[in-house]
């Protein structure tokens, strides 16, 4: 009896081992994956935050010679990238506009109708979407918009093109949410009488408006860092444009242009940190969200 | 099928709607399909005395729920469902009703506690005046919430904690919550869908109480799963066996001499 247990003792010792090595490797791994982000901020933080001033956030951006002066002289790079935060505000906000309704509409419908054969298509087709490269995406915007409506690039092209980018996660995130709710909340309220659609508007939708916010600002997060669908669509500007249908500029649109001037290149790095920590703050207030408006059910 | 021959002579009650004296509603040769030719009821006449409580039992699948949902149309939320015959409150059959005024002359209680998750335990009490955009004064609205949430003795439990949402309180609770809702919009009938199978045996007590009290305002009309149930607090019952009302009487009689040799095995537990 007494070896046995001896022996067991030593397996035991051995397994507790292998238990802690394999628990610490999977830390460590867990821990690798997140480097990236860790490195990135970093980077950005170190290059770009003396960039980042008042004026940063209400100038226009700099032309290529007051830059270079700035540069030659050792300062700080006159301006700011005020132009593409009002652009991208605005191209977003526009493109949220036009995908919210239509995304929570259409994510309705497939959760009402989940076994429906048109509602099978539309999920087929939705799903597709989300697929579409978003340059493609730039030359429907550029095909539909800035040649027939605005006659030249414009913000309102930039929006179109992006709702189509944001509407399959807000379409997917709300359907999803909708098919959680247990359907003997939809029984309780038609039961009372309610008309159909009051029980969708007034009982399904607020259940499940966490879930759907959070798709919402996900998507949101998504397009606001785009590039490639704005280039052939809202192309940039100098200055702060509040006409959407003439050119605008973005932040992402400003951070390729600065790419591509030798003398704005320090730019780069205060508006990748600003573009970041956008999206990391949209993220973090979709997860935020998701948390505080749960319903209990 | 000789046996099956038996069955069919033993079967007294051929029209049980002239058993019940002034019935407040009366099925006529319902029968309800969920899509085919399959009917998941059939022929099922029964006239339900008004101020009582009448029971459904059966076996799982005897077609009980069906029938119960067909008496507010809840049914019909299945898709293909088509049906024959006719349920008639007062003179009206409720299928040439709008099914959104009849659901709010017939209320219901299902078998898991329901209440609203986003709203507070007042807002739920009021729901079916607030969701059907029926404007009332603050104090009818108060006044409201306290009748109905005293009537299924939940007031004092809650009184106050009344703008804390309904879904914090325990399983009874918010069953009797439940009823409160369906109580507010003072309906003709109400009724349950085997409302006390998710609750622990106290809280189906109380519930078992309740049903016993509101029956002087409210007729009802019950499914239950639970024999002992029916016999504890209906005054009339049915038993339905695939999809056929097999026997309806007074509860009492029924227990203790039931006319057709299908409820006598069902109640003495040889199935079901």
């Amino acid at each position: 009896m007494n070896i046995s247990t001896e022996i067991s003792d030593r397996k035991m010792k051995q397994r507790l081992l292998k238990d802690k090595i394999f628990t610490n490797v999977m830390i460590f791994l867990a821990f690798l994956s997140g480097v990236p982000l860790f490195l990135i901020l970093y980077q950005l933080a170190i290059k770009g935050y003396r960039q980042l001033n008042i004026g940063f956030f209400f100038e226009e951006a700099p032309d290529t010679m007051e830059a270079m002066v700035a540069v030659a002289n050792n300062e700080i790079i006159p301006g700011g990238i005020a132009n593409g935060i009002v652009g991208t505000l605005i191209i977003v906000g526009l493109a949220s506009l036009i995908a919210i309704p239509l995304g929570i509409i259409c994510g309705t419908y497939l959760a009402e109708n989940a076994g429906g054969k048109f509602a099978g298509l539309v999920r087929f087709i939705v799903d597709m979407l989300q697929g579409v490269p978003s340059i493609v995406l730039g030359v429907i915007g550029y095909i539909w918009i800035v040649k027939p409506v605005t006659n030249g690039f414009s913000a309102l092209a930039g929006s179109v093109a992006l709702s189509i980018m944001m509407l399959p996660s807000i379409v997917r995130s709300t359907e999803e949410t909708l098919k959680m709710i247990p359907g003997t909340l939809k029984e309780a309220a038609l039961s009372l009488g309610v008309p159909y659609h009051k029980v969708i508007l007034k009982v399904i939708l607020p259940t499940g408006i966490s879930g759907i916010l959070t798709g919402v600002i996900l998507g949101i997060s998504r397009i606001a860092g785009e590039t490639a669908p704005l280039m052939l669509t809202a192309l940039g500007s100098t200055v702060v444009n509040t006409n959407i249908t003439e050119p605008s500029s973005a932040v992402p649109l400003l951070v390729w242009e600065f790419y591509n001037d030798p003398n704005l290149v320090n730019m780069i790095w205060s508006a990748s940190l600003f573009l970041l920590l956008l999206i990391l703050g949209l993220n973090l207030s979709a997860k935020a969200i998701a948390k505080k408006w749960k319903v209990q059910y | 099928m000789p046996t099956e021959q038996k069955y069919k002579e033993n079967v007294v009650i051929k029209n049980p709607i002239e058993n019940i004296e002034s019935p407040v509603l009366k099925i006529d040769d319902l029968s309800v399909s969920y899509g085919g030719d399959k009917y998941a009821i059939q022929n099922v006449s029964a006239g339900i005395a008004k101020n009582k409580i009448t029971a459904i039992m059966g076996p799982s699948g005897c077609g009980k729920s069906t029938l119960l949902r067909a008496i507010n149309r809840m049914h019909e939320l299945y898709p293909n469902t088509h049906n024959k015959g006719g349920v008639y409150l007062g003179n009206e059959n409720i299928y040439e009703l709008n099914p959104i005024q009849l659901r709010r002359k017939i209320g219901m209680v299902f078998q898991r506690p329901n209440p609203f998750p986003t709203m507070s335990i007042y807002d739920n009490v009021i729901a079916g005046f607030n969701l059907n955009g029926i404007r009332l004064k603050r104090s009818e609205k108060d006044e409201i919430v306290e009748k109905s949430l005293r009537e299924v003795a939940l007031w004092d439990e809650v009184k106050d904690a009344l703008h804390n949402r309904g879904t914090f309180l325990s399983g009874g609770q918010q069953q009797r919550l439940c009823i409160a809702r369906a109580l507010a919009y003072t309906p003709d009938i109400i009724l349950l869908d085997e409302p006390t199978s998710a609750l622990d045996p106290i809280a189906t007590s109380k519930i078992e109480d309740l049903l016993v009290k509101l029956k002087k305002d409210f007729t009802i009309v019950l499914v239950t799963h639970n024999m002992s149930q029916a016999a504890r607090i209906s005054d009339y019952s049915m038993f339905m066996y695939l999809g056929e009302l097999v026997e309806y009487g007074k509860t009492k009689q029924m227990f203790t001499t039931p006319k057709d040799k299908r409820t006598e095995e069902y109640l003495t537990g040889k199935f079901g």
